[in-house]
Order: C-alpha cells, then sequence, then structure tokens
C-alpha cells in the first residue's frame, strides 16, 4: 500500500516502546454491565452539563441525563438503566486529582434502551439541524481532549475548510483502541467520515495513521472499496507525537498551524477516528455516545484487551473484568504513558475521552532515578516536536528567569514528554515546563490586575481633574456673567426704570448668583453711603445727587436680598434630578451611620463586659455617633418627603474616608503582625489581640463599604457622562484576560489536558463578561461620535501615537547603546521597548478604527440628508422669516405720511403673504423635523441618548476650547475651526434636545 | 500496593549521562592506542595520572560540597576531563603538570562554578591554557615519534618513562623530545613553507605519525556521531572553516602558509573537532548555534597559529568560543513549530 499523498516530516520526535501487541490479541468485547455508574457533569472541554434528572428517578439507556449549558458543552446520557441515586462530588479522571460534580446511577441490570430513532436520510436534513442532532447525541471529541463536535461541524460556515483530517495515528504507546476500532468498524467510520464531510465540505479527505497498524489500514481500504467516498489513506512513519494535531497536520500537509492560532484558521478541522464512529452511532441509529472502546493493558493486567465500555464504569469494574493483579499494580494510568494521567482512586469512572487504562507494574514504570545535572547534550532539542530548546527552557525555569523562557516559546510547547523520555540525565523537563507556565499565568494574571487598576485610577484622576477644569470654567463663566449684569445694571441705572428686579425675577438665577448680587448691591450701597459722607462732610457739590443715588441702591439691595432669600426659602425651585441621587446617598449615609453606632455600641458592650479599654472614651464616641446618626436619618427622612431640597450639597469627602481606610488598614496590619508574633511566641495575650484585629477588621470593612456606598451613589449621579476610557480600560484588561484564558485553553485542548474543560467554561465566562463591556462601551462611544466629531478625537490620538512613536524611538535608541556598551540594563529596556511598541500598534489600531468608523458615519449622514434634507428646510424658514423682517422694517420705517400711501399697503400685502409663506415652511421644517425625532425614537434613540449626546458634545467643546489655549500659534488656526465646528454640533444637539423637550 | 501519582510522562528511556560519558571515553581509545603507538608510554601514563588524580579530586570536592559521592562520581565527567587532558599534554610532562592541570580543571574550572553542567569554560582547555602560559618549556617539548629514528620500535621504554615523568631528576630523555610539527612550522624563520619540508628532516619524517593520530580522532569522532553522542554541527562547522580559511591563504601565498591538509592533521586539529568543540556543556545550543561556534573555533585557530605566539591553538581557540556560547545562543533560537521567524536577541 502506497501513500498517494505526499508525507511531509516534523521536527524530532521519539520512537518509544510501542507496547501495542499486547493488547490487540484479543478482538473487541462488551465489558459487563456495572452494578454502579458514575457520570461525571463534565466529561468534555468547555461548562459541564446541567442535571435534568431528579435523584430517585428512574432511567433508561441513553436518557439524557444533564443538559449542554452554553455553546461548548455536551449533553450526558445515561449509559444503562437504572436509578439516580446521588448527584455529588465524586473523584472523576483529572489532572488535578481533584473531585468533581457526578451523576451516579444504580443499574438495574437490564439495560433497556430508551425509545431512539436514527435519520433516515440525514443529506434531506438542513446542516443545522443535522449539528443540532449530533449534538443532542453528546458527541465530544474522543481523542483525549473531549472537544464538543458539534462546534467544530459549525467550522463550515466561518471558515474554508480545505482539509479534512481524520487522526487515527494513535500515537502513544499502548493504546489500540482506533487500531482495533479500524479493524473490525471500518463501515461505522466511513459512514462517520462520510457525515462530517457533508456537513464541512472538505476539499480533501485524508485519514493519518501510522505504518504499525497494517491490519487496521487494509481493513480501512477494504471498506473503502465498497464506498463512494474520496478520501487518501495516508500512511505515516511510527514516530511519537505523529497523533499530535499539529504534528499530523505537519505530516499530512507540510502547514504549520501558526502559534496562537488553531487548525481551522489554516483552512484544516481535525477529528478523531474514534469520534466518526460516535457521529455515525448518533445519526444513522440516534444512538447517544454512552459507550466507547477502552484498552485494558499493563503488565498487571493478566486479560489485555480493548472492551466497549460504556462510560461512568468504574475502573474499578474495568479491571476486575480484565483480572488484574492489583498486588503488581503500581501504577494506574488513564491515558498513554507518555501524556497520560495517574490515579490513585479505582472507582473514577471511564468518561468520553478516556482511551486506555494502563495497569503498570514496577518493572514496567519504575520511578525515575534522581535527575543529574543538565550537560546540555541537546538530545531534548533534536527530538522536540515543537523546535523548542528544551535544555534552555529547563534552565529558564530552574532560575525563574521566565521572560527568556518565554521569549524561547514556552508556551509553544505540547508537553509531549519527548524531551523528558530522551534526557539522560533524566531530568523532569515536563514538570519544569509546566511549573514555568503556571508561574507566568500567574504573574500575568497579577500584572494584567494591577495594570487594570493602573489604567482605572489615572483615567478617575483625569476625570477628577476635567472635572475641577470644567468647574473652574464655568465659575469664570458665570464672572463674567456678572461682570456683563453688572454693566447692564449701570446702563439701567441711568434709566428710570429699575431692570434688575425683572432680571433677576424673569430668569431664575441660581442662588449663588443671587446671593453674590445681593452682596454686590450691599458693598455697593456701602461705597455710596461712604461718597455721600465724604460728600457732606466736605461740603461738595452734587450732595443731592448722592443721595438719590445712596436710595436708590439701598432700594436695590434690599430688592436683591429679598430675592435672595426668596429665592432660598423657595422649595419648588430646585433641581428636579437632585432628590433621586442624593437620595441614595442620604439612606447610604444614615444606614452606615447606623451601623456605626451600632458596632461602636456593641465595642463598648464588649469593652464593659470585659472591663477593658477606654470604655468613656467608647461611651463618648457612642454618643457623637448616635447624634450622628439621628442628623442622617433626620436629613434622609426629610429629603424623602422633600421638605429638604439642599441635599445635592451634602458633601461627599471620599478623599477623606479613603485616608481613613487607608489608616485603618495599617492599624490592621499592625495589630495582625503583633497577634502573629504573640501567637508564634506563644504569648497568652494572642486570644485577646485576635479579638482586636478583629474588630479592627470590621472596623476597616465598615469604611470600606461606607466609601463604596458613596462611589457607587457619586457613580450613579454621574452616570450619564460615561467615562469611556475607563470602560477601554476595563475592556482591554478583560480582552487581554480572554486572549490569556484562550490560549490557555487551546494549549490544554492541544496538548489533550483534562484541565481544560474548566478553562474554556471559564473563556465563555470571560467571552461574555467582555461582550458586555464592549455593548457597553459602544453605546457610550455610538453616542459620544455621533456627537462628538470625530476629528478631535483623531487628531489627539494622532498627536499620542506621534508622541508614542517618538518615544518607542528613545526608547529603541537608548536600547540599543546599551546592548553596544553590554549594559545589563539591555534586556529590561527590550521589554520596555516591547510594551511601548505594544501601546503604540493599540494607538495606531484606534485611529484606524476611529477614522473607518467616522467615513461610516459620513456616508450615513449623507443618505440622511438625501432622504430628508432638513438643512434646506431650515434655511428656507430662515430665508422666509429673513424676509418677513426686512419688510416689516421697511414698512416701519415708512413715514407718516407715506403709511397712507398705496406702498404701504403693497408692503402689508406683501407682509402677510411673507408671514404665511414663513408660516408654511416653518410648519413643513417642524413637521420634518417631527417625523425626524420620530423615527429617531423608532429606532431607540430616546431623549435620554440625546441628553447623553447633548451633554457629551459639550463636553467635547470644552475640551477643545481647552485644546485650543494650549496649542502653539501655528496649529491653533485649524483648531479654532474644529472648536467652531464641534460649537455647531453642540448647539444643533441642544436645539435638538429643546425641541424633542417640548 | 498503593498507587502512586506523578504527572506525565510515565515512560522513560533507559540511559544516564554516565552512559554518554562513557560512550565518549570509548570513543577516545582510538586515539589514545595511537599516541601510544607512535609517542610511546607518556600519553598512557599521563592519563592514567591524570584520571586518579581527576577521580579523586572530584570525590573530595563533592564531599566536601556535602553531595552524594558516588552519585556524582558515576557521571564519569571527571575521568572524560581527564583522558582527554592527558591526550593533549606532552607524553614527557613531569607529573606535577598533570596535577597542576587536573586541580585547575577540576577543582577550579568545574567544581567551583557548581560542577557539571555549570561549569563556562571546558575545563580540559583551561588547564591546558593555563599550563601552556605558566610551563612553556614543559609543555613544547614534544614526544618524538619512533619513526624518526629509523630503527622501527624505539620509543623510550616504559620504565624510563616513567621516571622521566616522575622522577624529581630529569631523566636522559633529549634524544626522545622534540617540537611539533605545528611549531616548527611557526618558528621556520626565514624559510618559506616549501623549504621546511625539505629543511626540516624532523618535520618531514614525522608528519605521518600526526597523520595516523588524527585519523584515530576521526575514527572516535565518527562512532560519536553514529551513536548520537552529537550531532555533526560542530565537528563540521569547526573543520569546515579552518579549510576554507587555510585554503585562502595557501591559495594566496603557497610559500607563506601551510596547506589545509597540513592544519587539518596536525596539531590537536582533530581532538578538538571531536572531543573539545563538542563538549556540550560549553557549547552553542542550537544547531545553527553549533554552526557558528564550530566556524569560529576553526577560523580562531588558524588566526592564532598563523599570527598568535603559541604554536596551537586550540584551547585558546575553544576557550574564546566558550566565551561567546550565550551571545550565540541569544541569536540562533531555532524557528519553533507555527512560527515565520525565529525569535532574536535578549529580551
Amino acid at each position: 500500500m502506497k501513500n498517494t499523498v505526499r508525507v511531509h516530516s516534523f521536527h524530532g520526535g521519539i520512537h518509544p516502546p510501542e507496547n501495542k501487541k499486547q493488547s490487540t490479541g484479543a478482538p473487541i468485547t462488551m465489558a459487563p454491565v456495572p452494578s454502579r455508574i458514575v457520570l461525571p457533569l463534565q466529561q468534555h472541554i468547555g461548562l459541564p452539563a446541567d442535571p435534568v434528572v431528579k435523584v430517585g428517578e428512574r432511567v433508561l439507556k441513553g436518557q439524557l441525563v444533564a443538559e449542554a449549558i452554553g455553546r461548548i458543552s455536551a449533553n450526558i446520557h445515561a449509559s444503562t438503566s437504572g436509578v439516580v441515586t446521588a448527584i455529588e462530588s465524586h473523584p472523576v479522571p483529572h489532572m488535578s486529582g481533584m473531585p468533581a460534580d457526578c451523576l451516579i446511577i444504580e443499574a438495574d441490570g437490564n439495560d433497556e434502551w430508551i425509545e431512539h430513532q436514527g435519520l433516515e436520510d440525514y443529506t434531506q436534513l438542513p446542516k443545522p439541524e443535522l449539528i443540532e442532532f449530533i449534538r443532542q447525541a453528546g458527541v465530544a471529541g474522543m481523542g483525549g481532549a473531549g472537544f464538543p463536535t458539534d462546534v467544530k461541524l459549525h467550522l463550515g460556515d466561518d471558515h474554508i475548510v480545505n482539509t479534512l483530517i481524520i487522526n487515527a495515528a494513535e500515537c502513544e504507546p499502548y493504546i489500540t483502541a482506533d487500531d482495533m476500532l479500524m479493524r473490525e468498524r471500518a463501515e461505522q467510520i466511513l459512514g462517520g467520515i462520510e457525515i462530517i464531510a457533508h456537513l464541512l465540505k472538505p476539499l480533501h479527505i485524508m485519514v493519518g495513521i501510522e505504518d504499525n497498524k497494517p491490519q487496521a489500514i487494509r481493513a480501512l481500504h477494504a471498506a473503502l472499496d465498497n464506498s463512494t467516498l474520496n478520501l487518501d489513506i495516508v500512511i505515516t512513519p511510527t514516530k511519537y507525537p505523529s497523533g499530535g494535531e499539529k504534528q499530523l497536520i505537519k505530516l499530512l500537509t507540510g502547514i504549520e498551524v501558526p502559534s496562537g492560532k488553531i487548525p481551522a484558521d489554516v483552512g484544516i478541522v481535525c477529528q478523531n477516528i474514534g469520534t466518526t464512529t460516535a457521529i455515525f452511532k448518533a445519526v444513522t441509529y440516534g444512538e447517544p455516545l454512552i459507550s466507547r472502546i477502552v484498552t485494558v493493558t499493563g503488565q498487571a493486567a493478566r486479560h489485555k484487551q480493548n472492551y466497549e465500555v460504556r462510560i461512568g464504569t468504574r475502573f474499578a469494574d474495568l479491571l476486575d473484568h480484565s483480572d488484574v493483579d492489583r498486588e503488581q499494580m503500581y501504577r494506574l494510568i488513564v491515558g498513554g504513558p507518555m501524556m497520560g494521567i495517574t490515579v490513585e482512586d479505582e472507582q473514577i469512572p471511564v468518561i468520553k475521552t478516556t482511551n486506555c487504562v494502563i495497569a503498570g507494574s514496577v518493572q514496567e514504570m519504575p520511578p525515575q532515578p534522581p535527575a543529574q545535572a543538565c550537560i546540555r547534550c541537546g538530545m531534548c532539542e533534536q527530538v522536540c516536536p515543537a523546535e523548542l530548546l528544551p535544555q534552555q527552557l529547563h534552565w529558564f525555569a530552574k532560575g525563574r528567569e521566565f521572560d527568556k523562557a518565554r521569549n524561547h516559546n514556552l508556551f509553544d510547547c505540547i508537553e509531549c514528554g519527548a524531551c523528558s523520555y530522551i534526557c539522560p540525565s533524566n531530568i523532569p523537563l515536563v514538570q519544569y515546563y509546566r511549573f514555568a507556565k503556571a508561574e507566568i499565568r500567574k504573574e500575568d494574571a497579577e500584572q494584567r490586575k494591577s495594570d487594570h487598576a493602573r489604567i482605572r485610577f489615572e483615567a478617575r484622576l483625569e476625570r477628577l481633574e476635567r472635572a475641577k477644569v470644567e468647574k473652574e470654567e464655568r465659575r469664570k463663566q458665570r464672572a463674567a456673567d456678572a461682570a456683563r449684569a453688572q454693566a447692564a445694571k449701570k446702563d439701567a441705572a441711568l434709566t428710570p426704570k429699575p431692570a434688575s428686579t425683572a432680571n433677576a425675577e424673569s430668569s431664575e438665577p441660581d442662588l449663588k448668583q443671587l446671593k453674590s448680587n445681593a452682596a454686590i448691591a450691599r458693598t455697593k450701597l456701602r461705597q455710596a453711603e461712604k461718597a455721600l459722607a465724604n460728600a457732606k462732610d466736605k461740603g461738595q457739590e452734587g450732595v443731592d445727587t448722592l443721595q438719590a443715588t445712596v436710595i436708590q441702591l439701598q432700594e436695590k439691595s434690599d430688592k436683591a436680598e429679598q430675592a435672595y432669600q426668596q429665592a432660598q426659602n423657595a422649595p419648588a425651585k430646585a433641581p428636579v434630578a437632585a432628590p433621586a441621587s442624593s437620595l441614595k446617598d442620604l439612606k447610604n449615609n444614615a444606614a452606615i451611620a447606623r451601623t456605626k453606632l451600632k458596632k461602636a455600641e456593641k465595642q463598648l458592650a464588649d469593652a464593659e463586659a470585659s472591663g477593658e479599654g477606654d470604655i468613656s472614651a467608647l461611651k463618648a464616641q457612642v454618643v457623637t455617633l448616635q447624634e450622628r446618626t439621628a442628623k442622617a436619618t433626620e436629613v434622609y427622612e426629610n429629603a424623602e418627603s422633600g421638605k429638604d431640597n439642599s441635599a445635592p450639597a451634602i458633601a461627599l469627602d471620599t478623599s477623606g474616608l479613603e485616608a481613613d481606610i487607608v489608616a485603618m488598614q495599617g492599624k490592621v496590619d499592625k495589630a495582625e503582625t503583633a497577634w502573629k508574633t504573640a501567637v508564634e511566641s506563644g504569648s497568652p495575650a494572642a486570644d485577646k489581640m485576635a479579638a482586636g484585629v478583629a474588630k479592627l477588621k470590621d472596623k476597616l470593612t465598615a469604611l470600606q463599604d461606607e466609601l463604596a456606598a458613596i462611589k457607587n451613589a457619586s457613580i450613579a449621579t454621574a452616570a450619564p457622562v460615561i467615562d469611556t476610557c475607563e470602560l477601554e480600560a476595563d475592556i482591554v484588561a478583560m480582552q487581554a484576560k480572554v486572549d490569556k484564558g484562550e490560549a490557555a485553553w487551546k494549549t490544554a485542548l492541544e496538548s489533550g489536558s483534562p484541565a481544560a474543560d474548566k478553562m474554556a467554561a471559564g473563556v465563555t465566562k470571560l467571552k461574555d463578561k467582555l461582550t458586555a463591556l464592549q455593548d457597553e462601551l459602544a453605546a457610550a462611544k455610538s453616542s459620544a461620535i455621533a456627537t462628538a466629531a470625530p476629528v478631535i478625537d483623531t487628531s489627539e490620538l494622532e498627536a499620542d501615537i506621534a508622541s508614542m512613536q517618538a518615544k518607542v524611538d528613545k526608547g529603541e535608541a537608548a536600547w540599543k547603546t546599551a546592548v553596544e556598551s553590554g549594559s545589563p540594563a539591555a534586556d529590561k529596556m527590550a521589554v520596555g521597548v516591547n510594551k511601548l511598541k505594544d501601546k503604540l500598534k493599540a494607538l495606531q489600531d484606534e485611529l484606524t478604527a476611529i477614522t473607518t468608523k467616522s467615513d461610516a458615519k459620513q456616508d450615513e449622514t449623507q443618505m440622511q440628508s438625501e432622504a430628508l434634507d432638513m438643512k434646506a428646510l431650515k434655511q428656507q424658514v430662515s430665508i422666509m422669516r429673513t424676509k418677513l423682517k426686512k419688510a416689516e422694517k421697511q414698512l416701519a420705517e415708512l413715514s407718516e405720511d407715506e403709511k397712507e400711501s398705496a406702498l404701504a399697503s403693497e408692503l402689508i400685502a406683501e407682509i402677510d403673504q411673507l408671514k404665511l409663506r414663513h408660516g408654511t415652511a416653518k410648519t413643513t421644517y417642524d413637521t420634518a423635523e417631527a417625523e425626524l425625532i420620530a423615527a429617531a425614537a423608532q429606532e431607540g434613540i430616546d431623549l435620554k441618548q440625546l441628553k447623553i449626546d447633548a451633554a457629551l458634545a459639550r463636553a467635547a467643546v470644552t475640551k477643545a476650547e481647552r485644546a485650543l489655549t494650549k496649542a502653539e500659534d501655528d496649529g491653533k488656526q485649524t483648531l479654532e475651526e474644529e472648536l467652531l465646528a464641534i460649537r455647531a454640533q453642540a448647539e444643533k444637539l441642544n436645539a435638538t434636545l429643546e425641541r424633542f423637550s417640548e | 500496593m498503593s498507587l502512586i501519582r506523578i504527572t506525565s510522562p510515565h515512560a522513560h528511556r533507559s540511559g544516564s549521562t554516565g552512559n554518554v560519558m562513557l560512550t565518549v571515553l570509548l570513543a577516545t581509545l582510538p586515539g589514545l592506542a595511537a599516541m601510544t603507538f607512535f609517542f610511546g608510554w607518556g600519553t598512557l601514563i599521563q592519563v592514567i595520572w591524570g584520571t586518579l588524580l581527576a577521580i579523586s579530586l572530584e570525590a573530595a570536592v563533592v564531599k566536601l560540597r556535602g553531595r552524594p559521592v558516588s552519585f556524582y562520581l558515576t557521571d564519569y565527567s571527571a575521568v572524560v576531563t581527564a583522558v582527554l587532558l592527558g591526550l593533549a599534554l606532552p607524553p614527557f610532562a613531569p607529573w606535577w603538570v598533570m596535577t597542576v592541570g587536573i586541580i585547575v580543571a577540576i577543582v577550579i574550572a568545574k567544581q567551583m562554578y557548581g560542577g557539571m553542567g555549570s561549569n563556562p569554560f571546558n575545563p580540559a582547555m583551561v588547564a591546558y591554557a593555563l599550563l601552556l602560559v605558566s610551563f612553556p618549556v614543559q609543555m613544547t617539548s614534544w614526544a618524538a615519534p619512533f619513526v624518526m629514528s629509523g630503527e622501527g620500535w624505539a620509543v623510550l621504554s616504559l620504565s624510563d618513562t616513567l621516571s622521566a615523568i616522575f622522577s624529581s631528576i630529569p631523566a636522559a630523555i633529549d634524544g626522545h623530545t622534540m617540537a611539533t610539527p605545528l611549531d616548527i612550522m611557526r618558528h621556520r624563520g626565514g624559510f618559506t613553507t616549501e623549504e621546511m619540508w625539505t629543511e626540516s628532516t624532523l618535520l618531514a619524517n614525522g608528519i605521518g605519525a600526526w597523520h595516523a593520530v588524527s585519523a584515530a580522532y576521526v575514527m572516535g569522532g565518527v562512532f560519536l556521531l553514529y551513536r548520537k553522542i552529537f550531532t555533526w554541527h560542530t565537528p563540521v562547522a569547526m573543520l569546515g572553516s579552518l579549510t576554507l580559511i587555510s585554503t585562502l591563504f595557501f591559495l594566496i601565498a603557497p610559500d607563506q602558509f601551510p596547506d589545509p591538509f597540513f592544519h587539518l592533521t596536525v596539531g590537536a586539529t582533530m581532538l578538538g573537532a571531536f572531543f573539545i568543540a563538542t563538549d556540550p556543556v560549553t557549547s552553542a545550543t542550537s544547531n545553527k548555534g553549533k554552526l557558528w561556534f564550530g566556524a569560529g573555533i576553526g577560523l580562531l585557530i588558524f588566526i592564532i597559529r598563523t599570527w598568535g605566539n603559541y604554536p596551537d591553538a586550540v584551547a585558546f581557540a575553544v576557550l574564546l568560543m566558550n566565551l561567546c556560547a550565550p551571545f550565540i545562543d541569544q541569536y540562533t533560537q531555532p524557528r519553533s513549530y507555527g512560527h515565520a521567524k525565529p525569535n532574536r536577541g535578549a529580551k
């Protein structure tokens, strides 16, 4: 039998003793129905299944007992009929040795099937339904990792599948499950492949099989002769680990799956040969995956052969059936000797991925001799299928030089064990890599956490700074307004009509303004009185006028004072939004005060009981707290009943609180240290100290709660202005988490680590979180982009990028100098430079994203304007208005006698007409706008959104103004233009908002 | 029997570092035999004396370091060091030369750096270089090959050799020593290389012994290659670069520079190529790195032999390249599976 396909080769590999002959002598037989079935809820990668049966319920063979949750998960079915006796924690085959939730069924021995039926012609079924049918059967990869098969069958949707590879290499020593399956059930295998091919429509199908299975190859060929399937059976030289997914892909196609990618990214889908039969059975007979072929071998087993075993059968039953000599058994391995895991407990069940159980004797798997020093002989390098430098990785792991280990592609290690196998110094290399990987993951997690915290903190600082600046500007604005008002008043003073009162009444100025008005009026009055006194003293002229002025000012001052008093007492005019947010704060405050009081009271009681501590001080504290509580409660109640409208004025001094917390934390730490020392020295005071520490901790928690409450409240109040910076930081951190999780999961998947299950679940959760965050951001951004001109964003970004680029250049130059001068800091610099580069890349990406977005936005606007030209309409209205005004002016300018003339009547007629036309135009415009608003409302842009948009636009204006003040002369003009554009937009939005609110 | 719980892999190839070292020792036998045959008992005595010293010193230091003595002795790395130094030293070097050499090699160059696997320099070559600069007289008087006398088996007798090495009074070995061909060629005065072949009978008659010894080393080296103790990269690169550079200069000025065959077959070239430069501990790691490492040694050998003060250069060349090995390692990482290009430099 010759290959029709060229077989490539992968680097390295080893030839361990195969030990396969022992278990191929006897045909596959059915293992007996065990008395008890233990079904772990997670036998696959992804989320554990959710039980759908209750304890005590009778289940039939093939009945669904646990349901897949989420996309990456798999159904679990009862593998025999019986009664569910428990759903509890039970030892499972997992690297960690941790027990997991299992569903336990006491078999009744009848092995009674549930009603089931296959598909008559699966090709008639739409693909999604067929995939769902397979998913219902709980089929998961049977090669090692247990990846839910249906997920891979969907790959045809969004990936172009060029090549379907069926993995029949079975390169691990001892295992013969796939070999025997091919020998005896080749038709089922081909049937399964047909179904997969129907779903994925690959251009090329290959079955990769090692040349140490001639009988299986013959059987497959024989079956292929009777099949219409067009596939190549590719015989590869026997070499471990040719069955590794990436290695097999290299062997059969010459393509390397890029690091960090999955085979589907290069148009390849791999399926294990065992999985194909499971698919076949599911589709043809409607049988879920409830049994699999398991090799039972090892020197301690007297009957070494393959069994078809019901999933959930405990090893103990299987070992009994194979007549394993427990005295001789030294190691019980699930899987192969190279990548399998040892288990200590025979109660562990067979799961969907269990392909082999080795009852090894001490002779065949002796304990490893002590490790000698590494002499860098490089044998590991010669056998490494990932083309790594295992010896270097070992030194790095040993020396905790994790950066270097990572730089040497530690994470491309598939943990195949070839290096450990070959090492003449018997160094447990794989264990070193696992250790290094775990350490790096831990470090990364910590790094991300701190980065996240830092970014958030910086964003917060920035926001506070911004708020401060805005506040300052508002203050300035107010000052300017006041100055203008004063000037106006001066003018008004010249005329007898006192305009100030009208002003004060009409525009409802805020309390502060009124107060300052009153103060100003008082000062002026005093000045005038002084001037009057002076004039009187000196007998100067104009005393009368001064007298009159003083009287006038006196009136004004009184009025201002009165207006202020009125405004202060007017409850209805306080801002509407205030009570809602401040009420929460107040409630929290009251609650916190109560908690504090209770704590203090408890402390006091404790102190009194024990007779320790400063009771009088505690009492005083309690009294103070009582007062505070009462006050807080009162304030809250007042606010709630609408009596108190000065709620927002209550200062929430978080900085003070934070300081308190820090101090308290310090106290706690100190107390804990003292307590630990006491415990170590066996001091009898330790107990008391412990109590003290607990108390301090309580206090700390209370403070932290308080702070959190305040922060929550303040966040709630500040809600409309969504801070995208913080969100983005969150997203970046989350994305990193997801990436890492996925990478880890992929690695786990590739290495067939059972930890992958949990990882997948974690990844899914993380992804959900990420999506939520992204949605939030998108919402925030879409409004921001819609309103704020993207120009500003990009210019700012571009500036950022330029400065980042400069930083990178500088860093690189510094690094090169360091390298040339052989400075030891070069390593660190290189890391720094890389980080900078990453940042730069991120910024550039952001810029691209924004540019594309803004382009898209522009297109959108164009389309809208085509549909309904609001601008033109508005213009028309204003033209009409201008014409009308002009006409009216003309009319007014006509002299008395001319008014009688024909011209006047003509003008009047024209004005009437213009008025009509203006009215029509205005109506058209209003209707159009109303339509627009209605449409917008239908699209989900509500008032709130508009408000947010307007607020953001205003913020953009402020930002632009700030940028303008900061900008150098040459950049000023563009900035000014930008500012104008933004202002216009903001004004437009404000106008729309006003209309909308009407 | 209670089951044990350990992580994969559970299968290991039987083998140990001791076996690797024993294979290397086995491969030195042809060279040792050739040396003994052509230059007399001296080399054999040096090897045995050196081995005894090395084992006892290694045991003493390991004990001082509080490690299990037999565990560390059975890696045979000390024996390999002693044998290689024995092969490199002049056969009639006095006993104390070897003693100083072994102390330097085992105690200073190896154990003080943390024992096997942790030494940055090849211990045997550190010792050799130190001896050469410290005791140039003893280190440059080589034994005359027996073919010189033209009387057949005329090497110094065993007892005379023993007394030459171990007695405090220098024995009458004058008739039995000579400079090495490299030395002769290096200090040839105004003669051209062509003229030297006719001018110096020592050179012309003795060269065959060196060729034979080199051939014996090649045999041992090929055996080690076959046993996959090392890969072909280092020796091929080293011999290749030496051949290339010497051919180049030979073609430019044949009367000023000896021919490439001379460079390859005299001195410690073959010993260096197969037994010294291939020391995995102190050489570059990756296959690509080994190519650079070997090429560097070949180049340095030619440079030092041609323009340096010392006639042979293998020790210095190897030590210099040992110095470069960590640097080479940083720039010669292999391209890992799934990566477009290899990682380079320190990160």
